[in-house]
Formats: structure tokens, sequence, C-alpha cells
């Protein structure tokens, strides 16, 4: 509206007298600065696709010739990880995230879904906006804190409960599925929110309880809300690092089970990033590219969920 | 009373899934005022002046240094990306055209941005600041990196705050004479100044609690370097470091409880401010 406003002025300013918006008699310098200053604007705006940019030309630059010198297929399929050999093979990492992140959301999602649908339809007035502030305040932990928690409560636990180390995969899960809780709630519940209040009304006025109307009706009716919460859910949990180091266990073999020490992809490059070299170097970069793929896949289809959603 | 029992009578499946909703409900608030509890009963008894110290000895594991690399690389970044994000907002708001191809891309980017892992920005720092421009190990290498961290945060919020000002007040500012420069600077900014904050200080808090993209940019050495060119630990790093070497744990916790309550207190900080803006709203 006022862009068009504006617009129209200026080309009248032009014909007329050199004024600004209608403005009388700005001197000639100000108005420089004024169109000056657009292109400032305009700098600062183009910045973040610079940065996109830059990431990816710095990544794959550097990870794509190493893959290749590798062979793709022995990268991404190798079983073996021995830098001391020069045998570099990715796939364990990529099932070990692929299997924490699978159950940090089987914990996770759940309990979030159900918190998400009580601050939306059960909470009392009373209750509420602590509860909302203490959820907050779990998105502000610091991943290397809950890395902390974990590995001084939650490893000790399990190791008294299965009886050998208590770093496993079951133990990151556990972890991750506490981290993405703040995530997944904080999309969820405007979704949740966002249904029209005629929906639930329409569902008790046929006589459906309350619990009816809110998981038949209204779930239903946000599910690119509920999907795109997951999916975040999804992304925050394969690209967390420093907590998973602290408690998965980290080992380079397969992922044996539940019970056994697994380690992700973004443990592999924090670990031996501190000491590689040469072509060792390269492969962690590597794996750091397999890793903005996942994460580049995660995030177009949350766009696209979105995008679904406020078609619909 | 009986009315819910009779519920329960007629509705058992309700019933169960209302349960279902209360634990979980329960079991969130509870696993927060567990860890957050554990760690301040486990780590306050182990908060002792020698932990303040000046300089990091092997003997006193001072995380001093690492609080003052945290204040001078947060500063840093703050300094970087606060003026580039707000810029940024108000070309979106104020000057692109609606469903311009440019501001599509500068969202998608922006987007893609927030959804990047911080060990991907830890790898892009190090392969660009420290390596390609030759920074080293520094604390500048490692507040930049965090710049692009934190630049969509402070875009989106700054962006919302700006769209929250009513158009009255541009309509008004233009019409007693002031042109566009001036209405953006003297009356939309100041307007939105709550949000932004607010904004700001999310990203702070990231910013304290950042470890992974910090470890290969700004790397670990436990003292406050002598120029911005010189490689520290950040406090979240300094807490890795402890834990990871699993010699000083009392310490690991006590550096703990001082990261929890930093970040505690830039909540707080945040919500206030948020607080103040929906106050100016009405």
């Amino acid at each position: 509206m006022t862009q068009k406003f504006s617009e129209k002025k200026e080309s009248l300013a032009m014909k007329n007298h050199p004024s600004d918006d209608g403005s009388a008699y700005v001197p000639n310098f100000l108005r420089k600065l004024g169109q000056d200053m657009r292109i400032v604007f305009l700098i600062a705006a183009c910045f973040s696709i610079l940065a996109v940019a830059l990431i990816c030309v710095f990544l794959f630059a550097n990870g794509i010739p190493t893959m290749i010198k590798i062979g793709i297929p022995d990268f991404l399929l190798g079983t073996t990880w021995k830098p001391s050999n020069n045998i570099y093979g990715i796939l364990p990492f990529i099932l070990g995230s692929i299997y924490v992140t699978a159950g940090s959301i089987v914990i996770g999602v759940p309990i979030a879904m159900l918190t998400a649908i009580f601050l939306a339809f059960y909470c009392p007035k009373r209750i509420y906006s602590p509860m909302k502030s203490m959820i907050n305040l779990l998105a502000g932990i610091p991943s290397v804190v809950y890395g902390f928690f974990g590995m001084v409560w939650i490893v000790p636990m399990m190791k008294s409960i299965i009886g050998s180390s208590g770093s496993t995969m079951l133990t990151a899960c556990i972890l991750l599925g506490i981290m993405i809780l703040p995530t997944v709630i904080g999309v969820m519940e405007p979704a949740l929110r966002s249904v029209p209040e005629s929906y639930y009304e329409g569902s008790l006025a046929l006589g459906a309880t309350h619990e009816r109307s809110v998981f038949c009706i209204i779930l239903p009716a946000a599910k690119s809300g509920v999907i795109a919460g997951v999916v975040l859910g999804i992304g925050r949990s394969i690209g967390e690092t420093m907590a998973v180091i602290m408690v998965a266990g980290n080992q380079t073999w397969m992922p044996q089970g539940l019970l056994k020490g697994v380690r992700t992809m973004t443990a592999n490059i924090v670990i031996e990033m501190g000491y590689a070299s040469g072509l060792h170097r390269q492969a962690l970069i590597a794996t750091g590219v397999v890793l903005f793929v996942f994460i580049l896949i995660i995030n177009l289809s949350v766009s696209l969920l979105k995008r679904r959603g406020e078609h619909e | 009373m009986s009315k819910r029992i009779d519920y329960l009578k007629h509705h058992p499946i309700s019933a169960i899934v209302r349960c279902l909703v209360w634990l979980a409900a329960m079991i969130t608030a509870v696993v927060l005022v567990f860890i957050v509890g554990f760690i301040l009963v486990k780590g306050i008894p182990n908060l002792k002046p020698s932990l303040f110290a000046l300089k990091y000895t092997s003997d006193n594991v001072s995380l001093m240094p690492a609080l003052i690399n945290t204040l001078i690389i947060t500063l840093l970044a703050l300094v970087v990306a606060v003026p580039l994000g707000i810029f940024a907002a108000i070309f979106l708001v104020e000057y692109a055209k609606k469903g311009s191809k440019l501001v599509s891309l500068v969202r998608i980017t922006a987007e893609t941005l927030s959804g990047i892992p911080s060990i991907v920005f830890g790898l892009f720092g190090l392969l660009f600041f420290t390596t390609t421009l030759g920074w080293g190990f520094s604390l500048m290498s490692g507040a930049f990196t965090l710049v692009i961290m934190i630049l969509p945060l402070i875009m989106r919020t700054t962006e919302e705050a700006l769209l929250a000002v009513p158009d009255a007040y541009r309509e008004a500012s233009y019409g007693v004479g002031a042109g566009k420069l001036r209405t953006i600077f003297r009356v939309v900014l100041p307007t939105g100044i709550p949000g932004i904050l607010s904004g700001v200080v999310l990203a702070t808090g990231r910013i304290v609690g950042e470890t992974a993209a910090l470890l290969y940019t700004a790397s670990t050495v436990a003292q406050v370097p002598s120029t911005l060119f010189g490689s520290g630990r950040t406090l979240a790093v300094h807490m890795y470091v402890l834990s990871n070497e699993g010699l000083h744990m009392g310490e690991a916790y006590a550096t703990a409880v001082v990261l929890i309550v930093l970040v505690l207190a830039l909540n707080g900080l945040s919500s206030m401010c948020a607080g103040l803006l929906m106050k100016g709203q009405k």
C-alpha cells in the first residue's frame, strides 16, 4: 500500500521539484542518502543468500572430490571406518544417525504431541503461562548441559539396569527425545490452536466427548502442522552433536542394537576433527556434506509442508 | 465428583486418553524441573571462589577466562549480526515488493540457515574463516561463524516486530512530512524495539550455549587471548572439555550451574521484552 503510494509520489516529484515522499525541500544529499540506504538494506538482506551460497560452495567443493577419491559407494556404503588403514566407510555413522533420530522421535513425539494438546485444550489458565515459560527454558538449555546431565545421571542409571556400559543407543534416544520436546511442542501447539473453533463445537454438538473431538476432529485437521513439528524434530535430532557424543559411546562399529554403543555422523566429525589431517580430515568434511544433504532434504520437506498447510 | 465418575463409566476410552494427556504434560514438566534441579543441587556446593580466578591454571580450573571469552564472542557476534539482521528485516518489511523473487529467495535461505545444525556451521567456519581467510583458531573466526548462525533468528524476530507496527503510524509520519528513512528510524524502529530486543536476547542465549560451532573455530585454549585473533574457549566449550576429561567433575557441575543461570536470566529478560511489546500494542 504505502509502497505504491510513495512510488507514485516519487515519479511526480521528479517532474516537479526535488522532494522525497512529498516532504518539501529536502536537501539533495539527504535524498541521495535515502536511496543509498535502500541499497544498504538490500545488501543486508542478500547476506543470508550469500551465506548459504558460501556454505554450499565450501562444503561441496571440499567434500565431493574427497568422496570421488575414496569412491562414492565405498564411502557411503562401506561398513568399516579405519582411518589408520585408509578405509573410510561411513555407513555405520549414517545408520547410527538414522537409528538414534528414529528412536528419539518414537520417544519424544508422543509426549510432545500430548503436551501440545494439553496446552491447547486442557491446560487450566492458571498453570498455562508457567508451563509455557518452562518449555521455553527447556529450549534454551545448552545441549552440552543436556549431554552432561545424560552423562552423570542417565548413563549410570542405564548401567545399573542393563549391567554393561550405560553409554548406548537407547541412552542417546532418551536424551534426544527430551531435547526435541520444546521444538515439537512449539510447532504443534499453534497448529492445533489455528483449527477453527467451529470444528470442535460441531463435534461436541453431535455428542462426541471432549477427547473424541480433540483427537478425531482437531488433530486430523491440524495434520500438516503436526507433521511439520515431527519433521523439525527429526532435523533437530539428526543435527545434535554434543549431547550425543557425551552419552552414545561412539564406537565405530556398525550399530549392533539398542543396548550397544553407537556413533553418529555429527559425533564422528567432532571426535576426530581434532587430530585428523590429509585424507582423513577431508573424509570428515565429506561426512559433514552427507549430513548437510540430509538436513537440506528435511528443510525442503518442512517448507513444502508449510506451504501445503497455508493452501489448506 | 459424581459427574466425573459418570464420565469415567460411560466413556472409558476418553477417560484413559485424558489421563494420558495429563501424564504427558506432567512428564514434560517433571523432566525439566528435575534436570535444572539436579544440576543446581549438585553444582552449587561446588561453586568456589577459586573458580573465578582471573587466570586459568590446572589447579584452580578457573572458569573466569571462559566467561570473559564468552562475553567477547557474544559482543563481537552481536555487533555484526544485529545491524545486519535489522537492516535485512527493514528491507523485507518496508522496501521489498510483495511476491518478488528476491524476497522469497531471502526467506528460503534464511529458513535454510536456521535449520542447519551447529556442527555444519562449525565445519564451514573451519574451512572459510579459519583456513581460507587465514584467521586461524581465533575468537574472530568463532564470532563470525556465530554471526551466520544467529542471523536468521534476528531477522525473523525483527521482521515480526516491524510487521506488528500498525500502518497508521507510518501513514501519520508521512502525513506530517517525514521521508521514508526518517519514518523508519524515528517511528517504526522505536516502536518495534521490545520485539527486536527479545530476539537479540534469544540470540545471545544461543551463543552462550553453543559448543559444536566453536570447537574448531575458536578452539579450546583456556585463557583470555591477548588479541581477537587468538584462540579462547567459551563457557560451553569449557564445560565440554571438563566433562570430556573427566578429571574435574565438581568444576564441571559448577560450570553447568553458571551456564544454566545465565540462560535462565537471558530467558527472563527475553520474555520481559516480549511482555513490553504486548503492552505497547494494547
